[in-house]
């Protein structure tokens, strides 16, 4: 059974905060397919939460596909992310690592590099969105 | 909707002074809701209110469908507990217990034992030996075993240390899991109340400034930063709560239903802490616009 | 709520029972050897036909019971007015316990109602066995004393401690509701019922039946007492005390026949032996024979009329001032009630 925890200041929603959390789990093979999740019950007495924000994490993790609900017994994994582990993608990697010592011979700092990695990816979804 | 209370330009007056004024609020059912304002806003006297603890000055106040106090039925409907949790200091839990038993046909005594076992509290300690926070937990017990569709909470964590606020927050919120009751607590403190509510209503200066679910509010609310402009010439849906100049740069913060597609204006989400801030603010500066409906 | 109730007054009611019961133990040992001086005397002195006139020894059994029983009958609707009544409602909106007391799913009316019946009731009950054990033990005494409507004796026999116990209550009560504080309204509550006390004894028993009249002859009162300022030089009379077997004198007047009273420029005039000793005080002599010669001048236009109510009217009176404190009582507990549903 995993734990959560709840950053406050991180500046993310509570419920992506569990939302990842779960992901992360999966990723790292804590959780394995057939694993219940804890119960909002317990979710919540632990985090001191509103139980409106498991229920909506959760739901979003159905939405990913990833758990399942069964009414009455609980929520359990469906599907792994170890697939997905970040072992597996080789290419992808070597390709950042070329663009990321590109990016530092331009004379850009950690933070300009995060800044401008992060406003692509928003601009990127916003287009997706449009 | 089913609201869960309802105010219709309420009002508390206490010889001179308005304790609270104009309170129109329809609070949906089955929400963990934050009343939140400094200190002598109101929040006590609403509270006081919608359990019949006082009468209405002028307008009115339904809860569950009922005034507030007036029948047994509606008393047992409505679980009260007031500022600093008080108990009867003489007596022991086990007798509070049975005086719960007593006092409500609705009292679920095993329900009662088994929260005062898991919070650890001893069936004959003496209620004026027990800390803050332990009293804190006898009164929400007293509370909930009542089963109450509706609990509501006068600053229940406001004279707690840090770790028997938390304990007191999870037993709170695993009792709305358990039982499904709605709830409204206040705080003059935003971080107690971000955590576990849904729903907030603002409350500065004996006046509600803002009402609805906190999803709602915090996507309608922005922080706009840029050059220094007038914030008249905003389009009309946009909403200016607060304002603040330097002479080269504006910082608005704006209440709008769509998005904000000025270029020139930098956009930042806010936290609960944030919007709330923007509302004693605007308090303070006073009303430069005729405010927004708050029925969400 | 009765539970709850009864749960919350276990300190007081303890107390107050438990002295009660201390008491009746202690005037259940001594009451019977009272009652057996008495007999002894009753029987001893009929025959000889000198009751009237020897001293019965009664009164010097247990000398220290016979002058705290009073005071204790007296004393004791005040302080269940102190301790019953003030903290009832006060320390509850005091502690502020009543945040958690009128939230439960009984109404505020049940929940005063319950309070103020249960405690009154005990209240008046101990009141009521304590000035019964007293009477009790105190007949062999009050078989001896006539007087029974003198302010020293109504006040602690009968049933008016009832009637004082239940409005000592219902005022502390009412005091703890408007006063908010238990402290603030126990000193209102001994202030007020010392105050309906005296003005009740003073002003309105006098009056609960029109006084019957008695005539007596001048010679047997005399005139009173006429009393010279020295400062101012002004001659006073104050009329004469008088003993009326059996009966609570309430006025006394010296009147001539068609009722005008006497005064004291009258008695200068018509004594004209008053006026005589300007500067050296006169002799004791000297003093009678004016007296006696003023007494039979006077006697023949003026009598002495004396305001009373009769030993009779004991019991009725008893009834009709325990009826007026309760209905005060009530009164009070009413107007509590319309007070706290203001908020």
């Amino acid at each position: 059974m995993i734990e959560f925890h709840l950053d406050s200041r991180s500046g993310v929603a509570p419920y992506q905060q569990v939302v990842q959390q779960v992901r992360h789990a999966l990723r790292l093979g804590l959780l394995e397919v057939g694993d219940q999740l804890p119960t909002v019950k317990e979710v919540v007495a632990s985090l001191a939460i509103n139980p409106n924000t498991v229920l909506k994490a959760y739901k979003e993790l159905e939405h990913l596909g990833l758990v399942a609900a069964r009414p009455g017994i609980g929520t359990f994994v469906i599907k792994t992310l170890t697939d997905d582990s970040l072992a597996a993608h080789g290419p992808l990697r070597r390709d950042l690592e070329r663009w990321l010592s590109k990016a530092r011979r331009a004379g850009l700092d950690d933070e300009s590099i995060d800044a401008l990695f992060r406003d692509v990816v928003r601009s990127a979804a916003a287009e997706d969105v449009a | 909707m089913t609201a869960v209370i309802e105010a219709n330009g309420l009002g508390k007056r206490y010889r001179q002074t308005w304790a609270l004024s104009e309170c129109t609020l329809a609070i949906p059912a089955g929400k963990v809701v934050g009343l939140v304002g400094p200190n002598g806003a109101g929040k006590t006297t609403l509270l006081h209110l919608s359990v019949g603890l006082l009468q209405p000055t002028a307008g009115s106040i339904t809860v569950l469908g009922g005034r507030p106090g007036t029948t047994p039925d509606q008393l047992a409907r409505v679980g009260f507990v007031a500022q600093d949790a008080p108990v009867y200091a003489g007596l022991s839990i086990r007798d509070h217990l049975r005086f719960g038993a007593r006092m409500n046909p609705s009292w679920d005594m095993a329900l009662a034992e088994d929260r005062v076992a898991r919070v650890g509290l001893q069936p004959h300690q003496r209620a004026g030996e027990l800390s803050g926070g332990q009293r804190a937990q006898l009164a929400l017990t007293l509370a909930v075993a009542r089963r109450p569709e509706l609990l509501v909470l006068d600053e229940p964590v406001a004279s707690l240390d840090p770790l028997a606020r938390r304990e007191f927050l999870q037993g709170l919120m695993e009792i709305v899991v358990e039982h499904g009751a709605s709830v409204i607590l206040s705080s003059h403190l935003v971080a107690d109340l971000e955590r576990v509510c849904d729903y907030v209503v603002v409350l500065v200066d004996s006046r509600v400034q803002v009402a609805g679910d906190i999803d709602d509010l915090l996507a309608t609310h922005h922080r706009l930063t840029g050059a220094r402009r007038d914030p008249d010439a905003l389009p009309r849906d946009q909403q200016v709560i607060s304002e603040s100049h330097t002479d080269r740069q504006s910082t608005l913060v704006v209440r709008t239903e769509g998005p904000v597609l000025d270029p020139s204006w930098s956009v930042q989400q806010l936290d609960l802490e944030d919007l709330v801030l923007a509302y004693m603010t605007r308090s303070v500066q006073g009303n430069r616009r005729p405010k927004l409906e708050t029925r969400p | 709520m009765i539970r709850v109730a009864l749960r919350q007054f276990r300190t007081e009611a303890i107390v107050g029972f438990g002295l009660l019961a201390v008491l009746a133990i202690v005037l259940a040992v001594t009451g019977p050897h009272l009652a057996q001086v008495n007999d002894a005397f009753q029987s001893s002195c009929r025959p000889a036909g000198d009751c009237a006139t020897t001293p019965n020894p009664v009164f010097r059994v247990d000398v220290p019971l016979q002058g705290f029983l009073p005071i204790i009958v007296t004393v004791a609707p005040a302080l269940l007015g102190l301790f019953f009544g003030a903290p009832l409602i006060a320390r509850e909106l005091e502690t502020g316990t009543f945040r958690l007391a009128w939230t439960q799913s009984v109404t505020r009316r049940r929940w005063l109602a319950v309070k103020l019946g249960l405690v009154g009731i005990a209240s008046m009950a101990i009141a009521g066995l304590l000035t019964w054990m007293v009477d009790w033990w105190a007949s062999p005494l009050a078989a001896a004393t006539k007087d029974r409507l003198d302010p020293g004796h109504f006040g602690w026999h009968g049933v008016v401690p009832i009637g004082y116990a239940a409005f000592a209550f219902a005022l502390g009560a009412t005091a703890g509701v408007l006063l908010r504080r238990t402290v603030p309204a126990m000193a209102a509550t001994l202030v007020g019922f010392v105050a309906a006390r005296v003005a009740v004894g003073n002003w309105v028993r006098p009056n609960l039946a029109s006084p019957l009249h008695q005539s007596l002859s001048l010679a047997s009162t005399g005139i009173g007492s006429l009393n010279l300022a020295a400062q101012t030089g002004t001659f006073s009379l104050i009329p004469p005390s008088v003993n009326i077997p059996n009966g609570w004198v309430l006025s006394t007047a010296v009147v001539d026949k068609s009722g005008k009273a006497l005064t004291d420029q009258y008695v200068l005039h018509a004594c004209p032996g008053y006026g005589r000793f300007p500067g050296a005080p006169p002799s004791p002599a000297a003093m009678q024979s004016v007296h006696a010669s003023c007494l039979n001048t006077l006697s023949t236009t003026f009598h002495t009329v004396a305001a009373y109510q009769p030993g009779s009217r004991f019991w009725p009176f008893q009834w009709a001032e325990m009826a007026i404190f309760l209905a005060a009582a009530v009164a009070l507990c009413g107007f509590s009630y319309w007070w706290l549903r203001r908020q």
